[in-house]
């Protein structure tokens, strides 16, 4: 029964006493709340991240199935909606604007938010940072534990705000004032931009004290030998994820504060010469400038797009490296491209707003760091290539999805070099090209990393193995259909329709892509029906997953795989592991691979 | 009831998916767990390169099939820079996907598992890594030589002959103001602003330049091949000018005016021989989201030639005439005659 021990007392003061005894432990009672919902244990805290996230991905992919129905079908009805969702939202069975901006907004806020950013840096930091790193929980446990409960709370106000009469906000995720700012200016701002902040607010606490802490666990629990360059890449994307984070998060929480001061306060930071045709009234704010808001959202937003893709690049390079057999090609190169991305992350945030009315030198500057990003990610795909290139490979499930996060990570980097160039943003700004590429570069490519993620980690999680044959399934028609959803959006796109349309039949110049909306939506609502599956399989293989029997099963070199195959709190039954070697010893002198633990040969040398 | 229909078939098709994968994992138990796990490998090996070859053939045919659907040409100057740009990031954009997606599949299927092979223990080779440092940064460098040489000439000053028209968004419709035969904008407060007295943009009427300033709702007019400066405003909340047959773009921000010009080179008449379609007109539409009526927010821009712009804007009368009908000076000699439009006669 080793593998289940646990070790008791905390991770700092650990005395090493090893008692062998079952799950639930009788030397401190855990009780069900201590142990599944005020859990201090990071493992469970990761799960908790999860498996909120992946109730805020299927809503939130439920209102993209709505919302493509109107775009996909605009002249339809199906009284099923207004059944469901009352008069008011879905009228004679059509969605309504409104509903249908509230739907979009929703939609955003949540997958950017919730699901991409909680959902996945808060599942695998949590998860993996002291696994990884040979350190028994995180620097702050109960810090920790509070960084998912505001962000529990941040859901429930987020949650609350769709039922209430008014609507929940319908501005878009970003938010722009005046129209955020002015209830009589849309509906959706009302009490439901109230809620969006308030909800945005925690999330915000959230994310600071999960970013503190994985940074501090980072910087100072690395085991004995495990100096930062023998780091597997995961911690390094998570440590540059937490800084990022830590680093925006403030800024975009002190420009909703001046919204709510307008909103509330009378001030008039972001307002000024507005005149409401509903009320038919002038509002006395004037100087205020509706462009500090962007400057203030995009200096988080910009590097938000960072905080998605960085933690799945990890993810992706640590299960590249172990399926294909091979240590990940330019470890040095994959660690300082991640640096350059998360220093640039923070000069490039204006290329959102080439047409702002923005100085044009002003812009020109942004385009030059813009396009510059372009150099390391560049050189992430072409070492993720060569970690490929004569390696054996297995074709898990987690590596099936990695690949698939390269081919979208290319698809839409691509794209990207086309928007940061202001010159072509002036005709692509706005449109359904931009909904293209961010979709594939950051929607897409992060969810497949974290896909990757969570299959590859999952018989460290739960002691059992997903269905492989679902899992196949999953990931060939999540790959094809997020290709067949995104990539046709781009014509469009190229052709200037704009986005936010939901009915482009007023319009010449717009209106000559119905068969292909209509393609789309269909092949949105299967790729939708497979994440279902995929939630099955999850939830399925919890209870009744094919049992983990041996400790190591990917025959992996990193640490968590040293821990039992049902790591109790505390992660490792004796003294933690010490470590000699870098993580990607793998096909060295022969061998299949070499655990981090291992002292180096007599005469080996080392990476 | 089709719905609940549809919704059985669903989950009959899960619970088939569902029994069918439980069962090929027994089925794999039974043949032995290496036996399996090869057949698997081999399995998404192929598919693998399948998918390249697939994905290559259906962008080729998505691009045949939408070559004459996207774009069009460009119907200002500006605009044939802009497509010029284009094509040139698609060229240098396209080698580079290809290439990528190729190697990238292309490895995947080559270097599957055998139990032959021995992986290569290749941790870094620095001569490669300054290869695919150094030639994407020649390639962008290119790529943004371009784009900023345009980018400023898009961008720069308008010829000081150019039309200059105002354009202000509002929930949810476009107004345009004309300066008038002195050329100049009269002053405008946005406190004056009232719908109901004809007085849509605030103008201050004391000042005899906006006496003669014309506005006019959802259309405007612009002369081909003379430059035309759209200065751009909003009533209320942001909004955005898009012109997608002209290339062009720009936020229309509540306090903080801004600007954009272009040349254009057809009239809508011709446009429309050239298209073969007697429907076209070239549309303004609102790329910002600005509330529930965005998707409905449309201006026409009509392209005319010099004379018949004259004639147009001969036949329009000032606002400031609308809203003083007895100020205005072609009202004056038939002071006995009624009103000829009861919409002014209302609002005295």
């Amino acid at each position: 029964m080793s593998n289940e021990a646990t070790l008791h007392g905390h991770a700092a003061t650990s005395h090493g006493a090893e008692v062998h005894h079952d799950e639930h432990g009788h030397h401190h009672k855990e009780t069900f709340i201590t142990k599944y919902v005020f859990s201090q244990d990071h493992k469970m805290i990761a799960k908790q991240f999860l498996i909120t996230g992946m109730i805020w991905a299927i809503l939130g992919g439920l209102m993209s199935v709505l919302f493509r129905l109107q775009l996909g079908y605009p002249d339809a009805h199906f009284p099923i909606l207004e059944d469901l969702l009352g008069s008011k939202w879905a009228k004679g069975g059509q969605i309504q604007p409104e509903f249908y901006y509230a739907l979009v907004t929703m939609h955003g806020t949540v997958l950017v938010f919730f699901v991409l950013t909680g959902g996945l840096s808060g599942t695998f930091a949590n998860f993996l940072i002291p696994l990884q790193l040979g350190a028994r929980d995180m620097a702050s446990p109960f810090l920790n534990m509070l960084s998912y409960w505001f962000f529990w709370l941040a859901s429930v106000v987020m949650l609350s705000s769709l039922f209430i009469e008014t609507g929940p906000a319908s501005g878009g995720w970003t938010s722009y004032p005046p129209l955020s700012a002015l209830g009589d200016a849309s509906e959706g701002s009302k009490t439901g931009m109230d809620l969006w902040i308030i909800s945005m607010a925690l999330f915000v606490v959230s994310s600071l004290l999960g970013g503190l802490n994985y940074i501090s666990t980072i910087l100072n629990l690395r085991t004995k030998g495990m100096s930062m360059t023998r780091m597997p890449l995961t911690i390094w994307a998570l440590l540059f994820t937490a800084i990022l984070g830590v680093l925006s998060f403030p800024v975009l929480l002190s420009g909703f504060i001046l919204l709510l001061f307008d909103r509330h306060g009378g001030t008039s930071f972001y307002l000024s010469d507005i005149f409401i045709a509903s009320t038919n009234k002038a509002l006395p704010n004037e100087g205020g400038s509706a462009i500090l808001y962007q400057h203030l959202f995009w200096f988080l937003g910009h590097p938000e797009v960072y905080i998605i893709i960085l933690p799945a690049m990890g993810l992706v390079s640590e299960v590249m490296s172990v399926n294909a057999r091979k240590p990940i090609f330019g470890y040095m190169a994959m660690v300082g491209s991640m640096f350059a991305i998360a220093i640039l992350a923070f000069l490039v945030w204006a290329h959102h707003m080439f047409v702002t009315g923005l100085n044009p030198f002003l812009g020109s500057v942004f385009v030059l760091l813009t396009l510059l990003i372009a150099v390391p990610s560049a050189i992430k795909v072409f070492n993720w290539l060569t970690t490929l290139w004569k390696g054996n490979i297995r074709f898990t499930p987690a590596m099936l999805f990695a690949i698939g996060f390269v081919s979208m990570f290319i698809s839409g980097g691509l794209t990207g070099i086309f928007l940061g160039n202001s010159t072509l943003d002036i005709q692509l700004h706005d449109t359904m090209f931009v909904i293209a590429h961010f979709h594939i570069v950051m929607g897409v490519s992060g969810i497949l990393g974290m896909f990757a993620g969570i299959y590859h980690w999952y018989p460290k999680m739960y002691g059992r193995y997903m269905n492989n044959t679902l899992a196949y399934i999953h990931f060939w028609v999540t790959l094809i259909g997020a290709y067949l959803i995104f990539w046709p959006m781009h014509y469009e796109g190229l052709a200037g329709m704009p986005r936010r349309y939901l009915d482009t039949s007023g319009w010449l110049s717009f209106n000559q892509f119905g068969g292909l909306n209509r393609m789309i939506s269909t092949v949105a609502m299967v790729v939708f029906a497979v994440q279902l599956l995929f939630v099955f399989n999850f939830f399925y293989s919890i209870f009744k997953g094919r049992k983990v029997i041996t400790q190591n099963p990917w025959g992996a070199t990193t640490l968590e795989w040293t821990a039992p195959i049902r790591p109790g709190h505390g992660n490792w039954p004796g003294e933690i592991p010490e470590v000699h070697r870098w993580a990607y010893d793998y096909a060295k002198d022969g061998r299949d691979f070499i655990p981090q633990t291992e002292p180096l040969g007599s005469n080996e040398s080392a990476h | 009831m089709s719905t609940i229909f549809l919704l059985l078939i669903l989950f009959l098709g899960f619970l088939i998916t569902f029994q069918i994968a439980k069962a090929s994992e027994y089925v794999g138990v039974l043949k032995g767990e290496k036996k399996n796990f090869e057949q698997n490998n081999r399995i998404n090996g192929f598919l693998m390169i399948a998918f390249l070859v697939l994905g290559l053939i259906g962008v080729y045919w998505c691009n045949e099939l939408y070559r004459g659907k996207i774009l069009g040409e460009s119907a200002s100057k500006h605009g044939e820079e802009i497509d010029t740009m284009l094509y040139i990031t698609i060229a240098i954009t396209g080698v580079v996907f290809v290439i990528t997606q190729v190697l990238l599949f292309w490895f995947a299927y080559k270097y599957q598992y055998s139990e032959k092979r021995k992986a290569y223990y290749f941790p870094h080779d620095n001569r490669l890594e300054i290869i695919w440092t150094v030639v994407p940064a020649i390639a962008l460098t290119v790529l943004v030589g371009f784009g900023l040489f345009y980018w400023f000439r898009i961008t720069g000053e308008a010829p000081k002959d150019a039309l200059q028209i105002e354009v202000t968004g509002k929930q949810f419709g476009w107004i345009f103001r004309y300066p008038g035969s002195d050329n100049t904008f009269g002053k405008k407060y946005y406190k004056n602003i009232d719908d109901a007295k004809n007085n849509t943009l605030g103008l201050i009427w004391d000042d005899p330049y906006a006496h003669d300033d014309i506005v006019v709702n959802n259309e405007v007019y612009i002369i081909k091949d003379q430059a035309v400066k759209l200065i751009i405003n909003s009533r209320d909340v942001v909004h955005d000018v898009g012109l997608v047959h002209f290339r062009q773009k720009m936020d229309a921000v509540p306090g903080t005016p801004t600007t954009l010009w272009f040349i254009p080179k057809y009239t809508t008449d011709e446009m429309k021989k050239k298209l073969g379609n007697p429907e076209f007109e070239y549309e303004l539409s609102c790329d910002q989201m600005c509330g529930k009526g965005h998707y409905t927010m449309r201006a026409v821009v009509k392209v005319v030639t010099r004379e018949e712009f004259i004639l147009w804007r001969a036949k329009q009368k000032p606002n400031y005439a609308q809203v003083f009908p007895d100020k205005d000076p072609s009202n004056a000699p038939k002071i006995d005659t009624l009103p000829k439009n009861p919409a002014t006669a209302g609002v005295q």
